[in-house]
């Protein structure tokens, strides 16, 4: 047995003509935890579907090498019983099942073909063990569960195939901090249980915590693999492996803009859970913009910013919604999405695909979308000459990469979506605009763009509000920054005095006096 | 992810080539094609018959009710839905007419829109459900399938009225004036003439357009062979118009209908909203479309050509009878699919569901003339939307 557990050589994948692999090597020492990193579309998925059996033997050259074997995977079952076991950004659980039939799911303990429901329940109760779940009912359905903990089912399920290489794709994308710091320890323990894991992550300090190794891939190739200890493991160091160059400020530097009045008021803004009028979600928000200013709305998930962006916005989130909201020194009631966009308010969601965009329309339907009524109409009749040419200007304006604005949205990298969504809101003509995770799950040189984008904004005079649960970001970005903690503001900082410590600060404090 | 270069198919620098080429799309033909070859396949087989000029004009008459619900059913295929309760709807729609003209001796205008009324009303009670109260229209429309054979044998008392007056079955069976050079009819060979024109200015003018922005266009010879083939059939339509008596009012009507609704789908902020609606509902919400308001409408607008066609049926058959209409809406919804529609929304055109509509028409003619046993039409027509439908998916596919 050599000195790796798993060995890639020479891995070359072509999707008609091009090639999305192309000679890659990777080598995992047993019990370590190797990270994979690179852009968008480097080809890190692509890499890990081959290993699995995604993409099966004889559509990929090259060998894959896994405890001194050489594997031919046609499946993902080939690969499962070798006990490689990938679980993808996407969560594969079925909603309405509970915890025990999902853990099993396509692995049912069987007597005589028929289900073991005492086994299933029992083997269910170890496993969530194994994965700090020891509080929950295995009869829960799944959907009763937060989304982090539904990220420790799938492991809790891939154990349950007794795994001994777990290749997680993006495993912390939807979770905050807490769960994210959660799900790292458990890597941690497992692997001083001794299982190998290969993490895909984009979020680079997650990377050098936890990894012994990285392994950075660009445009199909591997660049070079970074050894805990002997390598430099910072950031910096990464991203420069990922790019292929120094990129000494990930966020454009804010020009002076000049601060003009408050154009964005909300004060006393109260907002009740949808489903259960007596349960307040935000309570006494008092929040205000400048024209020109960049403001952040930090704080962890589940603090209420999403819910307060979408109460605001056409009252899409709550009832029983109080308080006075001014745009330009005007109180507005803004009890539909037409009126906030008619009033000069932008949303842009943090789920591009499910809020943001028609993924089978192009990219002109998708940017032309919301402010269609107001700028690309006459009488009810679509200017389509109009929005041919602004279209196309705003794919130039915010470089969106393809050549023709009649291509589908479904079918842009993540970045280029954004983009879209961004032009989609631009296009509205608004004054406020509230960006909501603007740059999640994509790559540092769009997010480059998309702050760029945020700093013209601001230049051209709009108050910007941006969420974001990435305080690097809210500290890159923003003049000054309210800190929402369950449903209060639990702080305004601006300037210098934005650091992540005191935006945790303000929340432990926040908690403090909740408990007290 | 690394696959999305594949994409795109044509990767031309964006500045340097003035006009990209682009070949026309097969697919978004494709159903023209079947539809000319169904037509042929069954000349061959019926020795003609099919060719002759009753029976184009019959192609129109036994039709034209489809084609009107094929209208409305696209919009509601669109949303992701469809509409089961059109069947009885029209039934009930041209028995309500047919009793005020027979029973109560009202006029044909009052009769038409009572008939149009009625329509509207279903619509309504359906789109209020499927909007305000959020019932799967499924569910609804299976009601008022139920319901409206139910209120349709009530109101006609389980009989035939009939038969209609001249000026109410005129829609169905009358024809425009006729000039008669040689025994064909000018005017229709006029009528030909001006689509035609109309044809290869409308493609100049999107050719201009095009050309404008910058945007691809497809090579000459393909446009020129694509019109020459539509031009083509439409002076071969209206040579046997011509030649029998001359252009029927029901092709005017039609012609009206799908001219309106066209317009509607492709150039109207109205018609954007219906497609992003079907495209993603969540998105429509934030981006300030009332979407309950676009689904109401939706259903309202069936209700509506509901009433259309069931003026159109009885007067065709110069009666109301209680079982009219029967299976009407499956023939609705299988032209949607056939002419490209999505089950799942958001895709689908006017057009696409009118050569659907046709190609449904053209089988059961022709197999009618074929002689083929009723229940072997039934088999082939399933074939026919299952074949069709499958063709698509598998296409769309493989490019993904």
């Amino acid at each position: 047995m050599s000195e790796y557990i798993l060995e890639m050589n020479h891995i070359t994948k072509e999707f008609s003509g091009v090639k999305a692999l192309d000679d890659v090597n990777l080598k995992v020492r047993p019990g370590e935890i190797m990270a994979i990193c690179g852009e968008n579309g480097a080809g890190k998925s692509t890499l890990m579907n081959v290993l699995s059996g995604v993409y099966p033997y004889g559509e990929y050259t090259g060998d894959i090498v896994y405890r001194g074997e050489v594997c031919k995977f046609h499946s993902i079952r080939d690969s499962e019983a070798k006990g490689i076991v990938i679980i993808h950004q996407e969560l594969a659980l079925s909603p309405f099942l509970s915890i025990a039939e999902n853990v099993f799911l396509g692995n049912e303990r069987k007597k005589n073909g028929v289900i073991d429901w005492t086994a299933t329940r029992r083997e269910a109760q170890t496993l969530l063990d194994r994965v700090g779940l020891e509080g929950e009912n295995v009869n829960t359905p799944v959907n009763a569960l937060g989304v982090g903990k539904q990220q420790l089912i799938e492991i809790a399920k891939a154990l349950g195939k007794k795994a001994d290489l777990l290749i997680l794709d993006e495993p912390t994308a939807a979770l905050n901090d807490r769960e994210s710091a959660q799900l790292l320890e458990l890597m941690l323990q497992l692997k001083a249980q001794g299982m190998t894991c290969i993490i895909i992550s984009h979020k680079l300090n997650e990377i050098s915590y936890v990894a012994d190794s990285i392994t950075i891939i660009r445009d199909g190739h591997t660049i070079e693999t970074l050894q805990k200890g002997v390598d430099d493991f910072s950031e910096e160091r990464i991203i420069k492996g990922m790019v292929g160059r120094e990129l000494t400020n990930r966020y454009p530097k804010r020009e002076d803009c000049p601060i003009g009045d408050v154009i964005f008021e909300l004060k006393d803004w109260n907002v009740f859970h949808p489903d259960d009028a007596h349960r307040e979600i935000l309570k006494n928000i008092n929040i205000q913009v400048r024209a020109g200013e960049v403001v952040g709305l930090a704080g962890l998930m589940g603090a209420g910013r999403t819910e307060l962006a979408m109460s605001l916005f056409g009252h899409s989130y709550g009832q029983k919604i109080s308080g006075s909201l001014k745009i330009n020194g005007k109180e507005v009631n803004l009890n539909s999405v037409r009126k906030a966009i008619d009033n000069k308010l932008a949303y842009v969601s943090e789920d591009r695909k499910t809020y943001g965009l028609v993924l089978i329309d192009s990219i002109k339907f998708n940017m032309t979308l919301a402010a269609l009524h107001s700028f690309f109409s006459n009488k009810g009749v679509v200017d389509q000459q109009k929005e041919a040419v602004k279209a196309e200007e705003y794919r130039h304006l915010i470089n969106v990469k393809t050549n023709t604005v009649e291509q589908p949205v479904g079918s842009l990298s993540g970045g280029n979506q954004q983009k879209v969504v961004l032009a989609k809101w631009m296009l509205t003509e608004p004054d406020v605009l509230i960006l909501d995770e603007p740059t999640r799950g994509i790559d540092v040189g769009a997010k480059y763009e998309i702050y760029c984008v945020i700093n013209d904004l601001a230049k051209a005079g709009k108050a910007v509000i941006v969420i974001s649960s990435e305080m690097p970001e809210i500290i890159g970005t923003c003049d000054r920054t309210y800190v929402l903690n369950e449903g209060e503001i639990a702080g305004e900082l601006s300037g210098d005095e934005i650091t992540q410590e005191a935006i945790m600060g303000c929340i432990m404090a926040h908690n403090r006096k909740g408990d007290a | 992810m690394s696959n999305n270069a594949t994409k795109v198919p044509t990767s031309a620098p964006a500045a340097a080539a003035p006009v990209k080429k682009v070949n026309l799309s097969m697919k978004q033909y494709g159903m023209v094609l079947a539809l000319i070859a169904v037509y042929v396949i069954f000349a061959v087989m019926t020795g003609g018959k099919n060719l002759t000029p009753i029976n184009v004009n019959n192609l129109i008459m036994q039709n034209g009710y489809v084609i009107i619900l094929a209208v409305g059913m696209l919009l509601c295929v669109l949303t992701g839905n469809v509409d089961l309760g059109v069947g009885s709807v029209v039934a009930t729609c041209g028995a309500v007419a047919g009793t005020l003209i027979v029973d109560f001796g009202m006029s044909t205008p009052i009769a038409m829109i009572a008939s149009l009324a009625v329509g509207l009303i279903f619509g309504v009670f359906v789109g209020f459900f499927v909007s305000k109260l959020a019932i799967p229209p499924f569910i609804v429309t299976l009601a008022t399938m139920l319901m409206g054979r139910g209120i349709c044998y009530v109101v006609l008392a389980s009989q035939t009225k009939g038969p209609l007056p001249a000026d109410y079955t005129w829609i169905s069976t009358g024809f425009l004036p006729t000039i008669r050079v040689g025994g064909v009819d000018m005017i229709s060979v006029i009528i030909g003439i001006v689509v035609s024109v109309f044809i290869v200015l409308s493609e100049l003018r999107s050719i201009a357009t095009a050309k404008k922005h910058g945007l691809p266009i497809a090579p000459t010879w393909q446009l020129i062979v694509k019109d020459a083939i539509i031009i083509g059939i439409v002076m071969f339509f209206f040579y046997k118009l011509g030649a029998y008596n001359g252009v029927p009012v029901l092709l005017i009507l039609l012609a009206v209908v799908v001219g309106i609704y066209h317009f509607l789908t492709t150039q109207t902020v109205a018609g954007r909203q219906i497609y992003a609606m079907g495209g993603n509902a969540k998105a429509a919400r934030l981006s300030g479309i009332n979407t309950e308001k676009v689904f109401f409408w939706v259903y309202a607008n069936m209700g509506l050509l509901c009433g259309l066609a069931g003026i159109v049926l009885s007067a065709r058959n110069a009666s109301a009878t209680p079982k009219a209409g029967d299976g009407f809406e499956m023939d609705a919804i299988a032209s949607c699919y056939i002419g490209g529609a999505a089950t799942s929304g958001g895709i689908g055109t006017i057009i696409g569901a009118v050569v659907g509509a046709l190609i449904m028409g053209v089988l059961n003619n022709g197999m009618s003339l074929a002689g083929f046993d009723t229940n072997v039409q039934k088999i082939v027509k399933g074939a026919v939307l299952l074949g069709a439908v499958t063709v698509d998916l598998l296409s769309k596919r493989k490019k993904g």
